[in-house]
């Protein structure tokens, strides 16, 4: 008999993972939970008289006003834009279905702060617009440029969750309800949307935890949200400790909207039915109803990608700035490559064991280790980066204001989204083929080299290059922790935007967009796929 | 059997299992319960049972995928119950076969032989691909082969490592029903030539009984019965070993030594036994004699088997089964009068 230690493992595990998955799988659990430790550490500095104060001031009150304001802006203009082109790729007879799709996607490559500078750029007596037409728009800054600018960046994503679902969907419930009298308007709202509840909470929740991290595209257009507000504090005011408490406030209303997501979701999968083999629905016939159907197409897409072009391409080609803000592009970008291509490596090899462990040891612990990676990913990216900070003064001060710790942070954020391919890659593999190769007398590593890493090769270099683009156009983590003089592409155009420099902004928010959309590439790869 | 006798044939197992059992999660039921058992070398033994009897958990745990509770696994007699499956030298043939996807046939096959020179495998490789029939397929990629080529793959790739003991979790199962019966024949002389010794899964009772010389009976993660095909069939240890094996007739009676009066009339006992007795009674052992008294079984149901009849028989509201030749038949509703042919086994009264 094994001892009772042993066997109190056994019982916890069901089976015994070996200590090279495991080990790795616990400190990248563990590294996640650090940033909030320290972020804690340093909110409770203050002494109780201090807090009180802090804690209570009316401003906070008008920061989670506005949050929760902007938050629901966007969610009620994505969703006016996502769920009506959704539905008219999937469900209706309009041409170009498949060129329509990849518009709707391509707004994804112009990050938020690439947006908030197109929208800014448009308008007021300096304006693209004033200088092209001679017609002076008024200055889309504030509230409404906010909503704007990240609406017209993140619809994709609900427009992806919500296709998917309208093409999983089941058409005999839809027939059913046909068959007893229901008009097509009273199935969409009775039979389909109720649907559609999953997809749209899942696009909102991945919507409103970006709006709610989201610093670029507010601090530019100067809207006094949570994020923006940490920034200014930290920065300018200095004041860390009010910062820290700004950050956990951020934290809990990032946190209650993922939980509440969480309790929706549930209730509503129990009841829906179990998808089967759907078969698709006879598309409806739009008619005369294609024309202001492409009219409303029209307006999203030349909003979301028309503005950007139009905007970049008057500061690259009619008024350009000096040649030699085009020459620093490539070095410029080769430093963001230089950090970003570490950080990849070291997600994707934190992601291989612990999605190895949860495919092939399922148990609570496993499952909580990997539960723990969406911390890096749901965490507010300043307040991840302002804890990295608080973590790096107090315990770890060599890592300060190195590129080491921006990577190790870049990796913590980043950590989720690596996961992905490298756990589907392995689902497909069958545990067998291990089983064989040991059976075989090969031991772990050469069944590593010869059978598990040649079926996840994709899998791997997809979750190397999700992560890679992912930092090579992150903003917030970059401003905070990047060494002095450690500029990026992203750091650039937004401290340029940020001084009215549009000209000077312009080559290196074209190289950001010209390179994101490889990750627009990969996603719509993915989707005609499916 | 007495201990000396024990000790001696421990010395010539192959390998020895004892009290093994297995436990997935505390406080779910025991998935293996106190399996003990041995296996000699050139023997081949079929684990048979239900789905969910424990058979397959039992072949993991010999192959060393998954630990036990308790118990030791054996292999001439060396403990390898905490060995790790790449130590153990026991080669195992998977249910879908897990051949390399990536790999072509003849490196799938080379892989197995780790204990051979580079410059060997090769040569040896083909060989193996030989025996199976396959050499042509060499360069081939495991997709682009049928299922009964796919498994013929597996077991070379399996037998080129050369192990101690191979195991087979339900080999014919993803085959079609023609290829099935020829494969296993294959297989059977192929094994019996090289003198493998092999463990076999199935819940397939005619697989175990055609192919394996001794058969294992699992139940609920029990191991309820180990003996020869033809010992198990005609003395089952209890009900469910009888059923599990084929048709029956479960009859109740009443045991005064050498016979037993039963409903069927008196029967002759296997073994001499007193008072009340559960008697086990294959169909074929059942004849049927015609008969115009209306009070004599009748004739319920009669499916027609090609090299034989199965008849369904009513007699006092029991329903019996009975098979015989098919050039001895009875129309649905005559009468016949039953009696048994044979001695019949009396079940142990545990298994009522």
């Amino acid at each position: 008999m094994t001892t009772s230690a042993a066997s109190y493992i056994y019982r916890i595990w069901g089976q015994r993972p070996p200590f090279y998955i495991l080990i790795p799988s616990v400190v990248a659990a563990l590294a996640m939970v650090l940033p909030l430790f320290y972020l804690f550490l340093r909110a409770f500095q203050a002494d109780s008289g201090e807090l009180a104060e802090l804690i209570l001031r009316q401003r906070n009150l008008d920061l989670l006003f506005n949050t929760l304001k902007l938050t629901l802006g966007v969610l009620v203009l994505t969703t006016l834009m996502a769920l009506p082109t959704a539905w008219l790729v999937t469900r209706t007879d309009i041409s170009c279905k498949r060129l329509i799709t990849i518009l709707a996607v391509v707004p994804l490559a112009v990050p938020g702060y690439v947006m908030a500078y197109a929208l800014l750029g448009l308008g007021g007596h300096y304006g693209v617009f004033a200088q092209l037409f001679g017609w002076e728009l008024p200055r889309i800054q504030g509230y409404t440029g906010a909503v704007l600018a990240l609406s017209l960046y993140t619809f994709p994503y609900l427009f992806l969750n919500l296709r998917a679902t309208f093409l999983g969907f089941d058409r005999s419930l839809e027939e059913s309800a046909q068959s007893f009298g229901y008009s097509q308007r009273a199935i969409f709202f009775k039979i389909l949307l109720p649907h559609m509840a999953p997809a749209l909470m899942a696009g909102w929740l991945v919507i409103g935890l970006y709006v709610m991290g989201d610093f670029g595209a507010v601090a530019l257009m100067r809207y006094e949200a949570f994020s923006y507000a940490i920034y200014t504090q930290y920065s300018s005011a200095f004041d860390r400790i009010y910062a820290a408490w700004l950050s956990l406030m951020l934290l809990a209303l990032a946190g209650s909207f993922v939980l509440m997501e969480t309790l929706v979701l549930k209730r509503k999968r129990l009841a829906s039915v179990g998808s089967g083999i759907a078969r698709p629905k006879a598309a409806s016939k739009l008619g005369w109803k294609a024309l202001p159907a492409w009219v409303y197409l029209a307006v999203i897409f030349l909003s979301s990608i028309g503005l950007p072009v139009m905007i970049l391409s008057y500061w690259l080609f009619l008024s350009p700035p000096d040649l030699r803000f085009f020459l620093e592009v490539p070095g410029t970008f080769l430093r963001s490559a230089s950090a970003a291509l570490p950080a990849a490596l070291v997600a994707a090899g934190f992601a291989l064991p612990i999605a190895y462990l949860l495919v092939r040891y399922p148990s609570r612990i496993s499952t909580a280790i990997e539960r723990s990676t969406y911390i890096g990913y749901a965490l507010p990216p300043l307040t991840l980066a302002l804890a990295m900070v608080f973590f790096a003064l107090h315990t770890a001060y060599f890592l300060y204001q190195t590129l080491a710790l921006l990577i190790f942070t870049w990796a913590l954020a980043t950590l989720a989204l690596a996961m992905g391919p490298i756990r589907s890659s392995l689902m497909q593999t069958r545990a067998n083929l291990e089983e064989a190769s040991f059976s075989l007398g090969h031991g772990p590593v050469s069944t590593f080299f010869h059978v598990i890493f040649p079926r996840l090769r994709r899998g791997i270099l997809a979750s190397i290059a999700i992560v890679f683009l992912f930092c090579m156009k992150e903003l917030p983590i970059t401003f905070l922790l990047a060494p002095t003089g450690y500029t990026t592409l992203a750091v650039t155009v937004f401290s340029r935007t940020s001084e009215g420099l549009m000209a000077e902004a312009a080559p290196f928010a074209a190289a950001i967009v010209i390179f994101s959309s490889l990750s627009v590439g990969m996603v719509l790869n993915r989707e005609g796929k499916q | 059997m007495n201990s000396m006798h024990k000790v001696a044939a421990d010395q010539q197992a192959l390998m020895a299992v004892e009290g093994l059992s297995k436990r997935y999660q505390e406080g779910n039921d025991l998935a293996v319960e106190q399996v003990s058992f041995q296996l000699y070398t050139g023997e081949i033994l079929a684990l048979l049972g239900p789905s969910g009897c424990g058979k397959t958990t039992t072949l993991r745990m010999l192959a060393g995928f998954e630990h036990p509770t308790a118990g030791q696994i054996y292999l001439h007699r060396r403990d390898v119950t905490e060995l790790p499956p790449q130590k153990r030298n026991i080669g195992i043939v998977f249910q879908d076969y897990a051949l390399f996807p990536h790999m072509s046939l003849l490196r799938n096959v080379t892989f197995a032989m780790r204990h051979l020179p580079k410059s060997q495998q090769q040569d040896k490789a083909m060989q193996w691909l030989e025996l199976v029939g396959l050499t042509d397929y060499a360069k081939r990629y495991p997709h682009e082969l049928s299922g009964g080529q796919q498994q013929r793959v597996a077991l070379a790739r399996t037998l080129a490592a050369e192990p101690e003991l191979v195991l087979l979790d339900e080999p014919f199962s993803n085959l079609d029903a023609a290829l099935r019966e020829s494969t296993r024949k294959e297989m059977r002389s192929l094994f019996k030539e090289a003198g493998t010794s092999v463990i076999l899964v199935t819940h397939d009772q005619a697989e175990a009984m055609t192919f394996a010389d001794k058969v294992g009976v699992m139940q609920k993660g029990r191991l309820i019965q180990m003996d020869t095909p033809q010992q198990v069939y005609q003395h089952p240890a209890n009900a469910f070993v009888a059923k599990f094996l084929g048709h029956t007739n479960l009859l109740p009676g009443r045991a005064l030594g050498g016979f037993a009066e039963t409903p069927l009339g008196n029967i002759n006992l296997h073994t001499a036994s007193e008072g009340d007795v559960q008697l086990s009674l294959r169909p074929e052992d059942l004849e049927l004699t015609a008969s115009d008294n209306p009070q004599a079984a009748r004739v319920v149901d009669r499916e027609f088997r090609g090299h034989d009849y199965l008849y369904v028989l009513e007699q006092d509201g029991v329903q019996y089964c009975a098979i015989t030749p098919s050039h001895n038949y009875f129309e649905v509703g005559s009468h016949v009068t039953l009696a048994s042919a044979r001695q019949a086994s009396v079940l142990p009264s545990a298994g009522l």
